[in-house]
């Protein structure tokens, strides 16, 4: 099996480009200095300056940041607490129920779930007063609902990964519940939680669809802006703006990636000694 | 693991009442809206209960609003059209992503941590900017457009937007890293002992492939396809960027018929029949985790 056949080097080489040369073009003309997409002036940085100024982008790049940060938050505590139960108690009453319900906000359409959690909150505001109109609370709660599905199947997976004889050679030793779950589980499946907070960061940064449907007038967030901006037309703004987004993602993957794979090597030269 | 069931219920309760709450209960408010008639009220639908205080006295609802969907082709067409685009975009992902998963597979340690970096890359990086990133290549004025114009090659601008071909970009640009993941996962657990008696024996290549490595990467397939067909089926970024009238999908209806149109009740009922469409493939999905995970 050790030959590869040039044939399929090249097929996967065309791959990696048809995801790639999008972005890297859209990154070469964010530093055209002209206005006109079409004719390259050279290179300039004058986008960034421009972007900086553009306050509805900055007010809604700070809802965005603040929305993701809270949902991703909301979404490990409740998503660890569902991952666990699902992987640790043996049968409880309404098992298949949560399994359910955790699982299925993933593969839903986004169209669906945005339209579904709007006219709930409608019914809400209408029968008990509560939520008051739309806004960042909404689209958290939105979002935190989604983002709890992924970190419950992250952290699931890692729990059923992982020996739970060590957790029962606490309890044997006289250790209680919820003692064992902070002292030993949390620390055991932590990265697990970071990768599900980072992941659902992002899921809930990203969000366009649901987000139009659950916000109200003044908390547009910035794929909302983003997209009423690219409708009209490819700016010379919005692809610095995708830049530097993209960049920041590039950098914290590898960075991510990187920490991994030393702690990776840290541990097996462990064993060797 | 010695929780006691009130330790267990206090685990327990808190996400499922939130989930209950967020995620099932929305589901029966859509399907009463589904049920009810337009009205220039607000919220713009009509009950479909009369009350009496807290008690509902009679039901007033009706399947209005599925018999309209059934009527008008414009439903059937966005339907059968969505299910036609994922379809076929999946089968692209399938062909574009078996040969990258295949030979990161086939890497060694190094080098396959760097190609599996460069697929999730794109994966964590947002997807409407990725379609966004698309527009710069394919619009009239745009990077193919201008090369090839540069080049002398054409005179008038291809029309690459608003095409079926635009949108199979974007379903692959946005989902490819779906399709890629769980096959080289299949992938890297086969064992390789199958492929070298095959060549032993004398098969060619491509027969050791067709007969021995596609048979066997089947759940991966399977998992991959599901993963980027039952999302396309949805999609609204997409045709909404890159494909025009005729690129009709069935997640561009629904929110036409919501934000522009205001009819809430069709919405609604279009969100039904969506979700009823879907069923099937995404217990399919569960099925075949589930069969991973075993």
């Amino acid at each position: 099996m050790g030959k590869r056949h040039p044939l399929v080097l090249l097929m996967a080489g065309f791959g990696y480009a048809i995801l790639y040369v999008p972005i890297l073009i859209m990154v070469i003309y964010s530093f055209n200095a002209s206005k006109l997409v079409t004719v390259w002036a050279g290179w300039s940085t004058k986008w960034y300056g421009e972007l900086l100024q553009n306050g509805q982008l900055a007010d809604a790049a700070w809802i965005s940041l603040s929305v993701a940060f809270w949902s991703a938050t909301i979404g490990i505590i409740f998503g660890t607490m569902v991952g666990y139960a699902l992987a640790r108690f043996r049968k409880f009453r309404g098992k298949l129920v949560l399994n359910g319900m955790a699982t299925a906000p993933i593969v839903m359409p986004e169209v669906v779930t945005g339209l579904s959690l709007l006219l709930l909150f409608i019914s809400m505001e209408s029968l008990i007063g509560w939520p008051a109109g739309r806004g960042l609370t909404t689209i958290i709660i939105a979002h935190a609902t989604f983002c709890m599905a992924f970190v419950a199947v992250v952290v699931q997976s890692r729990l059923s990964d992982f020996d739970i004889s060590i957790e029962e050679a606490a309890m044997d030793l006289g250790a209680r519940q919820p003692y064992i779950f902070f002292a030993i589980t949390l620390p055991i499946i932590m990265p697990a939680i970071i990768a599900g907070w980072l992941l659902a960061f992002t899921l809930s940064f990203d969000d366009l669809v649901i987000a139009s449907f659950v916000s109200g007038p003044g908390s547009s967030t910035l794929p909302i802006v983003i997209f009423s901006k690219v409708r009209l037309g490819v700016t010379p703004e919005i692809n610095a703006l995708a830049t530097i987004i993209v960049a920041v993602v590039a950098i914290g993957v590898i960075l991510a990636n990187w920490l991994a794979l030393r702690s990776e090597t840290a541990s097996k030269q462990n064993h060797k000694e | 693991m010695g929780f006691g069931s009130l330790k267990r219920y206090l685990v327990i309760l808190p996400p499922f009442i939130w989930l209950g709450l967020f995620f099932l209960i929305p589901f029966f408010v859509v399907l009463q809206v589904s049920l009810s008639d337009p009205a220039l009220t607000r919220p713009p639908f009509t009950s479909i209960f009369n009350w009496n205080g807290w008690w509902p006295t009679e039901f007033t609802g009706d399947l209005e609003n599925y018999a309209f969907l059934w009527s008008d082709d414009l439903y059937w067409r966005s339907y059968l059209n969505s299910l036609k685009i994922a379809a076929i975009g999946s089968l692209v992902c399938l062909v574009i992503g078996y040969p990258i998963a295949y030979v990161i597979a086939r890497a060694n340690a190094r080098m396959r941590n760097t190609l599996l970096l460069l697929v999730i890359l794109p994966f964590w990086t947002s997807s409407l900017l990725r379609v966004y990133a698309l527009i710069g290549m394919y619009s009239p004025n745009g990077f193919i457009n201008s090369s090839l114009s540069w080049l002398g090659l054409i005179d008038e601008p291809l029309q690459l937007m608003q095409t079926d071909f635009a949108v199979y970009s974007g379903i692959v640009l946005t989902y490819l890293p779906l399709m890629i993941l769980p096959l080289y996962s299949t992938l890297e657990k086969l064992n390789t002992d199958y492929m070298e008696a095959a060549s032993d024996l004398g098969a060619s290549p491509l027969a050791t492939f067709w007969q021995i490595t596609l048979p066997l990467s089947m759940t991966g397939i399977v998992a991959g396809s599901l993963l980027v067909f039952i999302p396309s089926v949805g999609e609204f970024v997409i045709p909404a960027l890159l494909g025009g009238p005729d690129q009709l999908m069935i997640g561009k209806t629904l929110w036409t018929e919501f934000f522009n149109n205001r009819d809430w009740p069709v919405a609604s009922s279009v969100a039904m029949v969506m979700l009823a469409f879907l069923v099937i493939p995404m217990m399919f999905l569960r099925n075949t985790q589930g069969a991973r995970e075993a």
